[in-house]
């Protein structure tokens, strides 16, 4: 085995024994900084290997998020059903919208992400009787099994490796190779007889099933759901996550929510002002770090061979 | 069903107008911006935003003049294009070798910081402004009333619009502008320092944002969030009538007001999702927008 998968098993043993620190606080973090991270990694596909900057990742998170909330609560689905349904109806609307979408470039693909990611917003916003509008969905149960934060802190735990765990294979495979070259060349690739659209349309169905599957989490682990998870902030806070972390790294966005969730849980204890930093810094990594973390971390390595 | 009275359907429309010229100041700043210096500025919410708050600042400041509102009026917008300038000039001109992705970071970037600065200077309460003494009546219109102060901003909005056309394109100025949008390589190698000439355009349309500001406030509450509310809707404007068209704009906003201030009334509930499916249908249709060229590039 590779000195990085050594690594990984590690890490991911560690986190596995972080409820044996029986900090509230920590396992709160944990689940949080999990879910948060899968839901950038799933951007990312778009972003970082496909080259496609989606302004509208906030509608398939809260897609994930209300099908699980609403099947459980209104149509009283047992929670594994439920949960298996969020990432199906977020690929579903993400394989619509994104039919539309691919057909643009750059600043104009990112407003289309945004125009429709805002329709479904108004949607839910509006639509009280099924989602409970503004006031918001609240008093949904985990299920018995899961009731308990350390219990729910697993449950998260494997569905984000095992989640990242099939995005990885994917990403090594030819077809995360077909990704990067699009992203490097669409009309290069056009040309060898890729048809680019279409690998940009399965990009777009994955990464919304996957940002599904991490909107179902959030609404459990928070117990309620708001529009304002489907607002357009929300996208860009995970895009922030994803090049916070480093776009062209596999773990760079697990990486940036961690750091962007835990300033914020140290900060938010000192000052409202969270904005403010979290601008700052956004401003600072820009200008200096332009990589990401990891980025940066690589370029420090004396065997950096300056790739992406 | 019994139909609407026509003076309703008046004032209505005279509502939407009012609120298109606001669309309009704003969005034209963000439409120039974006046809020259090709950036997205998310933050040109935030100088309406601090535009209104600065208004409201001057407007206590010279509160013993019976002008105060007019120099309110005069000092903010200033003020925004000055804070517009020093923005460009420090920073975002040293993004423009990158990808278009961080330029648009960075104005995202300050959304949160001017946000929230905002929060630190003025606090989160709502703050408003008296109209100005000279507008404070209303005209009649068929056997409905309608502010005055409103049928000025109809009056100073086309104004404006009039004004920036002809600086566009019938002055030395506006055509090395138009220029600029064509090919700034070659603008630069005839002798125009286009360095300058952005931070100039970016000064310019970040007045037209903090105008918007000071003319809303009298009208409208001062409150954080205005920004991210009103971005939102003039992003829809550019897109409907074409990014960097300035009839588009004029188009887009006047479609926009009209939509919001009828749909409102008559779908409540679905209007808000319809001007984003507006959005979204143009986009798909006419990604360069109702009056917008398709990009050579």
């Amino acid at each position: 085995m590779s000195k990085q998968s050594w690594l990984l098993i590690i890490i991911i043993l560690l986190l596995a024994l972080l409820p044996l620190s029986e900090s509230r606080f920590y396992i709160f973090l944990g689940t949080d900084i999990l879910i948060m991270g899968l839901f950038a990694m799933s951007l990312n596909l778009l972003l970082g290997y496909t080259g496609l900057v989606s302004f509208g990742q906030a509608a398939y998170f809260g897609i994930g998020a209300y099908t699980c909330a609403l099947l459980m609560k209104k149509a009283s689905l047992a929670f594994p059903i439920a949960f298996a349904a969020a990432p199906v109806s977020g690929a579903i609307a993400a394989l619509i919208i994104g039919f539309f979408c691919i057909r643009l470039t750059k600043i104009y693909f990112s407003m289309l992400t945004l125009a429709f990611s805002q329709i479904v917003w108004a949607v839910v916003f509006k639509w009280n009787s099924l989602t409970g509008g503004d006031t918001g969905l609240i008093g949904i149960n985990f299920p018995e099994y899961l009731d308990s934060s350390a219990r729910f802190y697993y449950f998260t735990l494997g569905v984000v490796v095992l989640s990242l765990f099939i995005i990885r294979k994917m990403v090594d495979s030819p077809f995360g190779r077909i990704l990067t070259t699009i992203r490097e060349n669409p009309e290069r690739t056009e040309f060898i007889g890729i048809d680019v659209r279409f690998f940009q349309l399965l990009a777009f169905m994955i990464s919304g099933f996957f940002a599904a599957i991490s909107g179902a989490l959030f609404g459990i682990f928070n117990h309620s759901l708001f529009p304002d998870l489907l607002y357009w902030p929300m996208s860009a806070e995970v895009l922030i996550m994803a090049i916070l972390g480093g776009m062209y790294n596999f773990f760079g966005p697990l990486v940036g929510a961690a750091v962007i969730l835990y300033l914020r849980m140290l900060v938010t204890s000192y000052t409202q002002y969270w904005p403010l930093i979290m601008g700052t810094i956004l401003a600072l990594l820009l200008f200096f770090f332009p990589g990401g973390i990891l980025g940066f971390l690589r370029s420090l390595r004396p065997s950096n061979r300056g790739g992406r | 069903m019994n139909l609407p009275d026509p003076s309703f359907l008046v004032i209505q429309s005279l509502s939407g107008l009012t609120y298109a010229m606001f669309l309009f100041l704003i969005a034209s700043g963000l439409s120039l911006i974006f046809g020259i210096l090709r950036v997205l500025n998310f933050a040109h919410g935030s100088f309406y935003m601090v535009g209104a708050y600065l208004t409201y600042q001057f407007v206590s400041y010279f509160i013993n003049s019976p002008a105060h509102f007019w120099w309110a009026v005069l000092f903010a917008p200033v003020s925004i294009a000055i804070i517009g300038g020093i923005i460009e000039r420090l920073f975002l001109s040293r993004l423009y070798v990158r990808e278009e992705l961080n330029q648009l970071l960075f104005t995202y970037a300050l959304v949160l910081i001017l946000g929230d600065f905002a929060k630190i200077i003025w606090g989160t309460g709502q703050l408003s402004i008296p109209r100005p003494v000279i507008l404070k009546g209303a005209v009649k219109i068929l056997d409905q009333y309608f502010p005055e102060y409103n049928i000025f901003i109809i009056f100073l909005g086309l104004g404006i619009a009039l004004l920036f056309w002809l600086v566009l394109n019938r002055t030395r100025w506006g055509r090395i502008i138009r220029a600029a949008a064509l090919d700034r390589e070659m603008l630069g190698s005839l002798g125009v320092n286009v360095r300058w000439l952005f931070t100039l355009v970016f000064s310019i349309g970040a007045w037209l944002a903090g105008l918007g500001g000071a003319l809303v406030a009298p009208i409208a509450a001062i409150v954080p969030g205005m920004d991210v509310e009103i971005i939102i809707n003039v992003f829809i404007v550019v897109v409907i009538g074409g990014l960097g068209s300035f009839w588009g704009t004029l188009l887009g906003a006047l479609v926009l007001g009209q939509v919001i201030s009828f749909g409102i009334l008559v779908l409540p509930r679905l209007a808000i999702v319809f001007i984003y499916v507006l959005m979204a249908v143009v986009l798909i249709t006419r990604p360069w927008g109702l009056l917008g060229k398709p990009s050579p590039r």
